[in-house]
């Protein structure tokens, strides 16, 4: 009844690397990285030009003075991690399934006001890609909708023993009463079923003072600057309604959060910008001048590059150029033992680490959610007060068909573009808010940065071939220091 | 492993899987139907729709939606069934060759002796 089945094999999915002499290759399938030998290579190299027998490849490696059993095993091996596959075995295209409707929150960012004393020039609350609809709406959110946010989330949590508050603004700090009242509430919520509630905040420093900065280390509140380098910079579009720059303001206030911040790492994040593109310069001012421990960067988003503050291909080319400087840096302190503050290298290698395979491009609408000021629930902060966006509200809870559609949307599976590209499982497809600006659509992928996410993945992925290579030691402690292992 | 060396949790998770497995039943894939040369595929039994040894709701064959005939028919035809009806791979090659519509000439079906 059946023939004799013959193998016939093609290559699978892969994307192959080399570094510190050796080859390794990272299964978009599965998130895994292996290093691989020259038998392997010699396999790979065969398949190159196309489909090869079974019967053929063991010929070519029994030439090759492996015996055939040793053949027959490393296809064996091969096939097993897909690393080759049958000729005509269909992969299964990326299912798209929504998460169970009970998944558990794991953290709410609560925007505890859309207000800001400073107008920076590009700020997508307030700027032509506004997506919030904030008339009529409160400005501040009031401890009641707070608390119940509080409330909500560690129903929702289930089965965590820790949870996490962002807070978010708008300018947070325009609201610290009600921070300090959410910490005192949530602290003794949580500590009724024995569980713990971590917190962070976004802050562009300007009303920092003493007693707020004990507050935030007393509490282990991790706080993240928004700023964009030296004063020049800075100043740029970081500016007052006046049009006032507003590093003189924070300069001061960055060195005593620094000195007197210790529970918690400071973090500044970057917002790159036209003629805001020295990343190098940027990087060392905020790590070596201020003391900031880690240093993140990210393009900042327009609907296109057409107004005066987005990057078009000559200036992102800078930036690239920089990180890519940066990544040297970074790779050769880690050579050294030592940990360098360039986070978009971190938390790429984090990801590289485990493995991670996302179904989508960020915890939104799944363990994270925002909450406006009025308590109405979004997918993220960055949705907090636009309509269409709405998935509930904290006292009535989720919307379960709008998340599961927002969700469904979402996911990688449903992104045609990213189902042939190696990158896809740490960046399925990018923001949704982005997507939105740019796209109309939260599912759309992000194709304008496409490439950037292949070069930037790539540039890790050597660092990590490097090290592992040439100091495994510190992938591990990089590990277990990043809570991995 | 000897070929490849995991380097991150997700490969050392795939190299456990695979230790943990069975391994004769990794070596045979799951791909019978998929795989070229392509298995015989019988047609005309359960991959299509024709009525077994039934009968109509009057209690004989004539209501059927197809002849009860065909049934017979698709085994000889599509498929090489031996306990039902002749082997025409083999032995009897003209089995059928005076049944020319089965509704009608089915009678011509006639008993093998080998």
């Amino acid at each position: 009844m059946s023939a004799p089945l013959a193998h016939r094999y093609r290559a699978g999915e892969m994307h192959r690397f080399a570094a510190a002499g050796a080859e390794f290759v990272y299964l978009p399938s599965a998130g895994a990285i292996f290093a691989f030998d020259e038998a392997t290579a010699g396999i790979l190299a065969r398949l190159s030009a196309g489909i090869v027998a079974h019967g053929d490849l063991v010929a070519a490696l029994v030439e090759d003075g492996m015996t055939a059993a040793d053949a027959e095993g490393l296809l064996r091996e091969l096939r097993l991690v897909r690393l080759i596959e049958a000729e005509n075995v269909v992969t299964p295209g990326p299912k798209v399934d929504a998460p169970p409707a009970d998944y558990p929150l794991q953290a709410l960012v609560l925007n505890v006001t859309n207000q800001c004393n400073l107008a920076c020039t590009y700020c997508y609350e307030f700027g032509a890609d506004k997506i919030s609809t904030q008339t009529g709406k409160p400005k501040y959110m009031t401890p009641e909708t707070a608390r119940a946010a509080v409330d909500f989330l560690l129903e929702s949590a289930k089965g965590r023993e820790a949870v996490h508050v962002t807070f978010f603004g708008g300018e947070t700090l325009m609201n610290f009463r009600l921070l300090k009242d959410v910490v005192g509430y949530a602290d003794a919520r949580a500590a009724e079923t024995g569980r713990r509630v971590t917190y962070s905040l976004t802050t562009n420093a300007t009303l920092l003072t003493d007693p707020i900065i004990d507050f935030l280390s007393e509490h282990a509140v991790g706080v993240t600057v928004s700023i964009d380098g030296p004063q020049d910079m800075q100043d740029a579009r970081r500016v007052y309604k006046s049009g006032k720059g507003s590093y003189d303001v924070i300069l001061p206030r960055l060195k005593a959060l620094i000195a007197r911040h210790t529970t918690r790492a400071i973090t500044a994040r970057v917002t790159l910008s036209a003629g805001v593109t020295d990343v190098v310069r940027i990087y060392h001012h905020l790590k070596h001048e201020i003391g900031f421990h880690e240093i993140g960067f990210a393009p900042v988003t327009t609907t296109d590059d057409g107004h005066d503050f987005g990057l078009n291909g000559d200036s992102m080319g800078a930036v690239l150029a920089g990180f890519h400087a940066l990544a040297d840096e970074w790779l050769e302190y880690a050579l050294r033992g030592q940990m360098h503050g360039f986070s978009n290298v971190s938390e790429t290698l984090s990801e590289l680490v485990s493995g991670t395979n996302k179904s989508h491009p960020c915890g939104a609408g799944l363990g994270l959610l925002g909450v406006s000021p009025s308590g109405d629930l979004s997918p993220c902060h960055r949705f907090t007060d636009a309509d269409e966006h709405v998935l509930g509200h904290v006292d009535s809870g989720l919307d379960q068909d709008k998340r599961a559609d927002f969700l469904t949307s979402g996911h990688v599976g449903a992104k045609y573009e990213c189902t042939s590209c190696w990158a896809r499982p740490l960046c399925a497809g990018g923001c949704h808010h982005e997507a939105f600006v740019r796209y109309g659509d939260t599912g759309h992928a992000n194709l304008h940065y496409c490439d950037w996410i292949r070069e930037w993945t790539d540039r890790v992925l050597d660092i990590y071939g490097t090290l592992a290579v040439r100091n495994p030691d510190f992938l591990d402690r990089f590990a277990d220091r990043k809570g991995l292992s | 492993m000897k070929h490849l060396k995991p380097l991150n949790a997700k490969a050392r998770r795939i190299e456990a899987d695979l230790a943990a497995q069975d391994n004769a039943a990794l070596e045979e894939d799951v791909v019978a139907l998929q795989q070229a040369p392509r298995p015989h595929v019988p047609l005309g039994c359960s991959l299509s729709f024709s009525p077994g040894w039934e009968v109509d709701a009057t209690g004989g064959t004539a209501g059927l939606c197809q002849p009860v005939e065909r049934d017979i028919y698709d085994c000889y035809v599509t498929c090489f069934w031996p306990v039902q009806v002749a082997d025409h791979v083999n032995y009897s090659p003209d089995w059928a060759s005076n049944c020319a519509a089965a509704t009608k000439d089915w009678r011509n079906l006639d008993i093998v002796f080998p």
